[in-house]
């Protein structure tokens, strides 16, 4: 396949990836907001923005920090090449460029996600629909993702698209562990202060992971548990294990098909193996954000790599 | 030249009103539908070319707006028999336009013969002289040919224009008919329509058999577009996808090792054929236009040394120039040795004085086209236009009368359309694909029709808000 269809084919998983992981963080925010104090609110929107790299171009618009305000750069902020609306339609123009790779359902599931997107968001979101589309927005990309699984051949196609997927993903999920840590820290550090139970939760939220620790974990919510849970539990689709055992997998796949593999798969195989042997212990011991600082490098080193190896650019 | 009378053909009625043979069935099963029902299914119609995302892009709109071609849901159809004349006639013609081109890149036989002025070569910027004195791998210069028809008669069919430069609207033919099985798959099986579905497969098959000598087996066929922002780029997907091969873009390609190679993601592999949808002033930045991108460094060197065939080939536009189309019937005869079986639409050449004199004179009757032109830009039509455009009009033509050729307003047939009151006749052309290769020439059975949808309207042009409906050729 052509170097160009590889990459619009990277980009455009990775686009609506990060389109669903922006909504389900949006969500997060909006549930606190509700259940918190107004500074309190306020520095967690502060912290979304954070999360998603996108604090500096919103407060270049913006003197305050509010719900609506966030919201609305978020969703659908003119000017904001980030917002929910430019990936999704990003995530278009890229199949567009693409559909040639891509079987009929899929092309059709994107085209439709655009066009019930970009229908939902031409407007400003009220409050009271903000939850409705937030989950169209999550219930869209999921529907790409499926026709994907129900219809693609498993070649090099459906590995650049699942490539996309983790590399994304493992960054998102890192990026909410690093915001987060400093509601982690003060039990890592044992200081033993009293810490919100609200708070630790909204960082399982971010990653529609509360329901599944509850299963795993008997409900109990521990710090610890919860950084062990999103970094090293494979089981959990959003763990950077997870994405990582994906990620092996799928490069794996690319190498067999093309008979040769490159750097990226040896970059790709060393974080999946340190994943595989770190415990939650020596990751603390190390330091959190240190650990996250380190992954989140590592993760952006294997996405160039892939580029380079498989010709993504000239 | 006398003006022929433009009383309409109605391809369903005949003049007492009765339904002609081509339309029977098709009629007998529509006047068994419920009407509210055939509503809801023309409403639907939009949604599912919408939800394909079966669209054109129009220029200089609001960031190419992306819109869609109005699909009829009454299908245009042709008998048979009448097939088989169009068809012999299309493939005499097809067969003329390929001998003529080989021929003025050549010898230029007709132009010492006296039967075509050598003025119109001449400062024709749609004649490249890079092309003289070379032959394209299997003698072919225009592998893929769509002729605009217009009917005026019972069997009587008019070429209105030769599009042998890179013609657009496949794709349309095909899903309109995909459309129309979705929508109404009993009545496939109560009237024999030929298919049209096997195109790709053919024009992939007639693409290969073109390919250049140092190809291999099974050569590589690649559709190379100018890119997401091109009128026709669902179609040159579309073509890609049907075909099962690569859709590249200028950026993909280089020349390494002789060859034009495209960038995969196991390093350069060569093509053999370049179906090219980018103009040949777009083609080679090194050889036409310095500042292209869509095009390729270096493919016209690489061209005239046998490395690649480009489909259709560089400088096939001198076909379709205006002009050399009022020489056809003469174009036709020299190198066929036949009378033409399809007959030209009386043309005037407006660099004639007497033509001139008469197209002045008769402005208000008449259809008059840019020489260069396409799409329905820069054309006046007579009947249509206020006096004040009449004027400003003629003013141009004086200017420049050798930039235009003039046409009576056409007869064109009329076939109904489905709108909310019932049946109603409009105005339509038809395009037939053609396809050329060493192998021989092959007709796709049906086209694509285009449809005026304003009443009484001659315009048919999808730029200029036409419709387009499935076109049907019945089995025997």
């Amino acid at each position: 396949m052509l170097g160009r269809t590889a990459d619009g084919i990277f980009w455009m998983f990775r686009y609506l990836e990060r389109a669903e992981n922006t909504a389900r963080l949006l969500e997060t925010g909006f549930r606190l907001a509700l259940t918190r104090g107004h500074s309190a609110a306020s520095s967690e929107w502060q912290s979304v923005l954070v999360t998603i790299g996108q604090d500096q171009a919103f407060h270049a618009v913006h003197d305050e920090v509010n719900g609506p305000l966030v919201t609305d750069w978020i969703l659908r902020g003119k000017g904001n090449p980030g917002s929910v609306l430019a990936m999704i339609e990003q995530a278009r123009s890229n199949a567009r460029a693409v559909r040639t790779a891509l079987t009929r359902e899929v092309w059709e599931a994107t085209n439709e996600a655009w066009m019930v997107l970009r229908a939902e968001l031409a407007r400003p979101i009220k409050a009271s629909t903000l939850g409705d589309v937030l989950a169209a927005i999550r219930r869209q990309s999921t529907l790409v993702r499926g026709a994907m699984d129900g219809t693609m051949l498993r070649n090099d196609i459906y590995n650049f698209a699942r490539i996309g997927t983790f590399v994304e993903r493992a960054d998102n999920t890192a990026r909410i562990l690093d915001v987060k840590y400093y509601v982690l820290l003060p039990s890592i550090s044992w200081v033993g202060s009293s810490l919100d139970n609200v708070q630790w939760e909204t960082v399982l939220r971010s990653v529609s992971g509360e329901r599944a620790y509850r299963w795993l974990n008997a409900g109990e919510l521990d710090p610890r548990g919860i950084a062990d849970f999103l970094i090293l539990d494979s089981r959990f689709p959003r763990s950077l294990s997870s994405c990582y055992a994906k990620l092996e997998s799928n490069i794996e796949g690319l190498a067999r098909q093309y008979r040769r593999s490159g750097p990226a798969q040896a970059l790709v195989s060393e974080t999946a193996m340190l994943l595989r042997k770190a415990t939650i212990d020596t990751i603390l011991e190390f330091g959190l954000h240190e650990f996250i600082a380190d992954f989140i490098a590592r993760n952006r080193q294997a996405a160039d790599a892939i580029a380079a190896d498989y010709r993504f650019t000239d | 030249m006398p003006s022929p009378k433009p009383v309409n053909y109605d391809e369903m009625l005949d003049e007492s009103g009765a339904i002609r043979p081509a339309y029977t069935a098709f009629r007998q099963w529509y006047d068994e539908q419920d009407p509210a029902w055939l509503r809801r299914q023309d409403a639907e119609a939009e949604t599912f070319f919408r939800r394909t995302g079966i669209t054109f892009n129009v220029y200089g709109d609001d960031a190419g707006e992306e819109r869609l071609i109005p699909f009829d849901m009454i299908p245009r159809i042709i008998t048979a028999a009448e097939w088989r004349q169009l068809s012999r006639g299309i493939e005499q013609r097809v067969r003329a336009l390929n001998a003529f081109l080989h021929d003025l890149y050549h010898r230029q036989e007709i132009v010492r013969a006296g039967k075509l002025p050598q003025r119109l070569l001449d400062g024709n910027s749609a004649f490249l002289r890079e092309m003289v004195g070379f032959t394209p791998p299997g003698g072919v210069y225009t592998h893929i040919v769509g002729i605009d028809l217009i009917r005026t008669g019972p069997g009587e069919f008019m070429v209105l224009e030769d599009n042998a430069r890179t013609p657009s609207g496949v794709s349309y033919m095909l899903e309109n008919r995909e459309t129309m099985m979705a929508m109404f798959p009993e009545l496939f099986t109560r009237v024999q329509v030929r298919p049209v579905s096997d195109y790709p497969r053919r024009l992939a098959r007639s693409l290969a058999a073109c390919a250049p000598d140092i190809a291999g087996d099974r050569p590589t066929v690649a559709v190379l577009t100018p890119g997401i922002y091109n009128s026709a780029y669902f179609e040159h997907a579309f073509l890609a996808d049907q075909m099962g091969a690569e859709l590249v873009e200028g950026s993909d390609l280089r020349v390494i090792d002789g060859r034009i190679a495209m960038r995969t993601t196991c390093g350069y592999q060569p093509i053999d054929v370049l179906y090219r949808r980018v103009d040949d002033e777009y083609l080679d930045p090194l050889t036409f236009n310095p500042h292209s991108v869509l095009g390729v460094s270096g493919i016209m060197d690489i061209y005239r040394a046998g490395g690649i065939t480009i489909a259709n080939a560089p400088g096939t536009g001198i076909a379709d120039d205006k002009a050399i189309y009022s020489f056809m019937p003469e174009i036709v005869e020299f190198y066929t040795g036949e009378k033409p079986i399809l007959q030209n639409v009386p043309t005037w050449r407006c660099a004639e004085p007497d033509s001139l004199a008469y197209v002045l004179d008769n402005l208000a009757e008449l259809v008059v086209k840019e020489v260069h032109g396409s799409g329905g830009y820069g054309m006046l039509i007579g009947p249509t236009s206020s006096k004040a455009e009449i004027a400003a009009f003629a003013r141009k033509l004086r200017a420049r009368p050798e930039n235009f050729i003039a046409q009576p307003t056409l007869a064109l047939s009329t076939v109904p359309i489905f709108t909310k009151a019932g049946l109603a006749p409009r105005h339509v052309d038809l395009r037939p694909f053609v396809l050329v290769s060493p192998e021989g020439i092959d007709i796709t059975p049906g086209g694509l029709t285009r449809v005026a949808l304003k009443k009484g309207s001659l315009v048919v042009n999808s730029s200029q808000g036409g419709g387009t409906k499935d076109s049907w050729v019945l089995e025997d």
